[in-house]
């Protein structure tokens, strides 16, 4: 259901995002989604640099950086000072990457979501370790080309499903959410921050540059994502309740991986084992729906 | 009120009095009776704090460092593999200017396996920006955490307490405890100036470009400079308030006015063993003083100078070892005697590793080897099974 975007902009411009970003433009999303009181704790990804160095910074919200391993640990501690100091209105965001949630702060996240801390973790996913130069994560989806699954070589396995992981957690809500539909992400973040415990928010954001593609082609990409049933859009209540919340039209993968340069080595064989995988998926989150 | 306390107790007992807010701990032996009695004074409602029970000791030091970077008293505590977990956030602490206190019971690396008593797991630690406090016995850990926090708020940076496993962790002894009205009246409620606040939105701790980074780690060296001086007030005030002070480094001399052919350097619990061989030496004709070395970081130079200085003989007591060094507190005094135009000859001895009892005996060796022959070479290895 279509909501009306607020208009207020919680950052700044002069932003150091590359052209095209996917985490430039899902940040603003998240503020406007966020109310006025909240404080960001951002692990090392690219927003430790996009968000500008000392002494600017591009955010309207106050910020902690920190170490890459640790934003589920430093938000449960920033939120037991403000509730300790009787401030139970401010909301603690984690704004990580992916490499900061799929890979080297699972650890941590997976902490806080076991103490079920009332927190908002956001995972921006640009599929690999951007910001040191396109290294491959944990959510390197299969196939695909980075710096350390080279063509040779390419990502064997699938993407880690972060989605399960944190519903096997049993936390009040988790949802997927995308650059190319704002009002379905803004309206996940509002639902988030009304509920206590802890959250979690995966949001599909395209890097032009890991990607290789034109920079104007981001939102594109991800709604291709979506319509493609690679990234589809749903909440998980309780870790059991799924709900999708769009039908996608369901072309074929090929629309969505022929437009990157990531994939460009990939032989019909591989691109209809992706298709296979990617189908076998979405029946199983349809299955997972109907029984919720 | 005196009472009978276990070591790691009157941590806990400290960290309530000093009406800490938010605790963050993960288990690892020797450390667990403090945070375990923590969370039963959380837990029954008579300590006013959140206790965050994390997954791993580096989660712990991340979550206080969040914890006080929105403006909460914090603490943590931790010993051996557990420290070395969290060293990236040790940096952290101190590089974010925070001031947070941690109990560390010294406790050897592995392996093998060993939770004995061993400095080599703090020393570590020694160029991360924390103040080092090591502490002889249960009433100075009692009362070097009350002081902690003053210090730490006093300079924004953070500081260890350093107690050794067992020795002091698990061992009885009275202890003065003070009365809260008094310990508010000595160390009052933290009142920051930069925190995370909505109403008035900073960046923390972001890129640091080569245009800044170097004069952020000159103002924590100035800081380290001013511990100094704060500690001997923070530590004269004390005295003051509660009849009890200790100093950075304090001269326990065998006669009264008196320079004996030998100083003792000790650390931590050995020093109490050191008193009691003290004595019996005298007893049998060989005078020698012990030095009490509490604070190690920021390193009391100046001070070391003035107290060593004049003698002719230092023998130099390192439960710890940097490998290809050697002993590591007998290494910092050697850099600080270097200046002085006549210096004494340092007798650097590495004894009790991995908590290897060190007795009055061991110690009597040790001052009967400094005193003889034999040259004072790099390393003197003492009680060593071969």
């Amino acid at each position: 259901m279509p909501i009306e975007l607020p208009v207020h902009e919680r950052m700044y411009s002069g932003h150091l995002a590359c052209p095209g970003c996917g985490a430039a433009i899902a940040m603003r999303f998240l503020l406007k989604g966020l109310g006025e009181k909240a404080i960001l704790s951002i692990p090392a990804c690219c927003w430790s640099i996009i968000g500008g160095p000392f002494p600017y910074t591009a955010l309207q919200v106050p910020v902690l950086h920190t170490a890459f391993e640790t934003g589920g640990a430093v938000a449960s501690g920033i939120r037991a000072a403000l509730d300790a100091r009787g401030d139970t209105e401010t909301q603690v965001v984690t704004w990580a990457g992916d490499g900061g949630t799929f890979d080297i702060g699972l650890q941590s996240l997976s902490g806080a979501a076991d103490r079920n801390e009332n927190i908002l973790y956001v995972c921006y996913d640009n599929e690999a370790y951007m910001n040191t130069g396109v290294q491959s994560s944990g959510a390197t989806p299969t196939g695909a080309w980075t710096t350390t699954t080279p063509t040779g070589s390419p990502k064997p396995t699938r993407k880690k499903d972060i989605m399960q992981i944190m519903a096997a957690h049993r936390i009040p809500y988790a949802a997927t959410a995308s650059i190319a539909y704002p009002e379905d992400m803004v309206r996940k973040v509002q639902k988030a921050v009304s509920l206590p415990g802890t959250k979690f928010l995966h949001v599909y954001a395209p890097c032009p540059t890991g990607w290789k593609v034109p920079s104007e082609i981001s939102v594109k990409l991800a709604r291709l994502a979506v319509q493609t049933r690679i990234f589809p859009l749903y909440e998980v209540e309780d870790g059991v309740r799924y709900t999708i919340n769009l039908e996608p039209v369901g072309y074929l993968v090929d629309e969505y991986y022929r437009l990157q340069g990531r994939f460009k080595h990939l032989t019909r064989e591989a691109l209809d084992r992706i298709q296979a995988q990617v189908d076998e998926n979405w029946e199983r989150l349809k299955a997972l729906a109907r029984i919720g | 009120m005196r009472r009978v306390l276990e070591g790691s107790h009157a941590v806990s007992h400290a960290v309530e009095l000093a009406r800490v807010k938010v605790i963050s701990a993960y288990p690892i032996t020797p450390q667990t009776h403090i945070v375990e009695r923590l969370a039963e004074l959380v837990a029954d409602g008579v300590l006013d704090a959140r206790f965050i029970r994390v997954e791993s000791e580096h989660s712990a030091m991340a979550a206080v460092i969040g914890a006080a970077s929105a403006g909460a008293r914090s603490f943590t505590a931790s010993s051996s593999h557990g420290l070395a977990l969290m060293h990236e956030m040790l940096h952290w602490a101190a590089g974010a200017r925070l001031p947070v206190v941690m109990a560390e019971v010294n406790r050897a690396m592995g392996p093998g396996w060993n939770i004995w008593a061993d400095q080599t797991d703090s020393l570590s630690q020694r160029d991360t920006g924390w103040m080092q406090l090591y502490c002889e016995d249960v009433q100075e850990v009692l009362d070097t955490i009350l002081m902690a926090y003053k210090l730490a708020e006093r300079v924004s940076l953070p500081a260890m307490v350093v107690m050794d496993a067992f020795f002091l962790s698990h061992t009885y002894e009275p202890v003065e405890v003070p009365e809260q009205d008094e310990v508010d009246a000595f160390l009052p409620a933290w009142e920051p100036t930069e925190i995370l606040d909505p109403a008035d939105p900073h960046a923390f701790n972001q890129l640091a470009s080569p245009e800044y980074y170097m004069e952020f780690r000159y103002k924590i060296q100035q800081a380290m400079e001013e511990a100094l001086r704060a500690h001997d007030e923070i530590d004269a005030e004390f005295g003051r308030r509660f009849g009890r002070s200790y100093g950075a480094v304090r001269r326990i001399p065998c006669r009264e006015g008196e320079l004996a052919p030998l100083a003792l350097v000790t650390t931590g619990s050995v020093t109490g063993t050191a008193r009691v061989a003290q004595a019996a030496l005298r007893e049998k004709g060989t005078d020698v003083d012990v030095v009490k070395l509490k604070l190690f970081r920021p390193f009391p130079h100046e001070e070391v100078r003035e107290v060593l200085g004049p003698y002719e003989r230092v023998a130099v007591l390192d439960r710890n070892i940097s490998f290809g060094a050697g002993g590591i507190f007998a290494s910092e005094i050697r850099a600080a005697l270097a200046g002085l135009d006549r210096r004494p000859r340092v007798y650097p001895f590495v004894a009790g590793l991995g908590g290897r009892d060190i007795t009055p005996q061991t110690i009597e060796s040790v001052v009967t080897r400094a005193l003889g022959d034999e040259p004072p070479s790099d390393i003197l290895w003492e009680g060593l099974k071969l």
